[in-house]
């Protein structure tokens, strides 16, 4: 009795993509999707860190609802029956894509990161062949000034990567965001210069988590700026079993 | 074997770009000549005619909008060609000519000609020699030919690699519409 209302606790079944499904209860949507190889696309979502919700990416449709459900931050529930590709969410998804490319300067063939990119990859992907807007060419600061490492706004899509794993696994918090909208950016400490930190300990991992090349070690050339993001999950696992 | 009487004609144009674009097309090697055998070339930085036809069926654009003649030139190619191919990053989002557009074209000319100069005359000197006849004046930005005129096909890369090329042309030749990012993306 006790064991089977343990059972219906513990597991659910929903249907994603007319695939029936049944996976343990408190999982995400997307958490859902990928453990049984359905890839939803994400920008900002990444192992090892909280939610953030912010590139709307992953939005899928839920049956009976008419709005999008961001699939990174929506539990499963029993019954759920959950579209990820319809014409409507591939034509969201390329204009989110759009947008992010057409708002700042994300020059691929001279980018550091150039084949390594996570936006770049996003945008053949999705088949982002041209960009409908109109770009902003905005003009946009370099911060040159750490030893190590390089914040180019140009290229940053503010998925907030670099600000969680500061501030959730070096629990430094040097990066956050400032102003709103258009006027948004990452910032170090109270806005300063990044080598006048206090805080910042050079671990370098916000240039590891950082998907694009808005953050890099310096010295790299075009396309020689590879992310390695594996040690984050690592990490976390580390952390659980001590705990 | 004969050729068909009317081979398709195609043409390729050169606007604010590095020519890589046409070298990779050149990369096609032995493929040009079947190519040779499917189309006609009737206008091209790589053939001798100077004036774009009355009548193209698909021409192939690479580099920016940059300059008054780029502007002109984009929309002659417009009224002239049935289909227009946004040819490579410049073309298709502005790529490295674009990265002026953060400045006036003005202060561009100055940096470029005249902030190095260490006296007022040397200025004077160096701000007489900045081109503004027989080259083309710049446009206040260099935008993508999309902005200027409407594309038909879009091919990203810098430069788009030769298999690209070919895989896009013979299956628009062929009357197919060619999966693009399947073959190419922004970038290298």
């Amino acid at each position: 009795m006790n064991g089977g209302k343990h059972a219906t606790a513990e597991s659910i079944t929903l249907t994603i993509d007319q695939n029936a499904i049944s996976c343990r209860n408190g999982l995400s949507v997307l958490e859902a999707a990928r453990e049984h190889g359905i890839d939803i696309p994400t920008l900002c979502w990444l192992e090892g860190l909280t939610l953030w919700g912010g590139c709307r990416l992953c939005m899928v449709e839920i049956e009976g609802s008419p709005r999008l459900f961001a699939a990174c931050a929506t539990q499963c529930t029993e019954g759920m029956v959950i579209h990820t590709q319809s014409p409507r969410l591939h034509r969201y998804r390329r204009t989110i894509v759009e947008m992010l490319l057409a708002e700042r300067n994300h020059v691929c063939s001279v980018c550091v990161s150039n084949g390594h990119c996570e936006l770049q990859a996003m945008a053949q992907r999705l088949g982002v062949d041209h960009v409908h807007l109109p770009y902003r060419f905005p003009r946009l600061s370099v911060d040159n000034s750490h030893d190590f490492f390089r914040l180019d706004h140009n290229r940053c899509i503010l998925c907030t990567r670099c600000v969680r794993v500061c501030a959730e696994i070096e629990g430094a918090h040097t990066k956050d965001v400032k102003g709103r909208g258009i006027q948004a950016a990452i910032i170090h400490d109270l806005d300063q210069p990044w080598v006048e930190s206090q805080t910042c300990t050079s671990c370098g991992k916000c240039v590891n988590v950082c998907p694009t090349g808005a953050l890099t070690h310096r010295g790299t050339a075009i396309g020689e700026m590879i992310k390695k993001h594996e040690f984050l999950p690592y990490l976390k696992l580390m952390r659980e079993v001590h705990q | 074997m004969t050729a068909p009487l009317n081979k398709p004609k195609v043409a390729t144009v050169w606007l604010d770009g590095c020519s890589g674009c046409h070298m990779s097309f050149l990369d096609l090697d032995e493929r040009l000549v079947t190519l040779a055998s499917l189309v006609d070339i009737v206008y091209s930085p790589v053939v001798d005619p100077k004036e774009f036809p009355q009548h193209v069926d698909l021409t192939l654009v690479e580099g920016a909008v940059s300059s008054e003649e780029d502007f002109h030139k984009a929309n002659l190619i417009r009224r002239c060609s049935s289909v227009v191919i946004a040819f490579g990053d410049c073309s298709v989002t502005a790529n490295v000519p674009g990265m002026r557009n953060t400045w006036e074209p003005r202060a561009l000319l100055d940096a470029a000609y005249v902030e190095k100069a260490t006296s007022p005359a040397e200025a004077a000197n160096r701000k007489a020699r900045i081109p503004l006849k027989v080259v083309p004046p710049l446009r206040a930005q260099a935008v993508p030919l999309h902005e200027v005129i409407p594309v038909d096909v879009f091919i990203p890369g810098c430069p788009p690699p030769a298999d690209a090329i070919w895989q896009v042309l013979t299956e628009l030749l062929a009357g197919k519409t060619p999966d693009i990012c399947a073959v190419t993306r922004f970038g290298r």
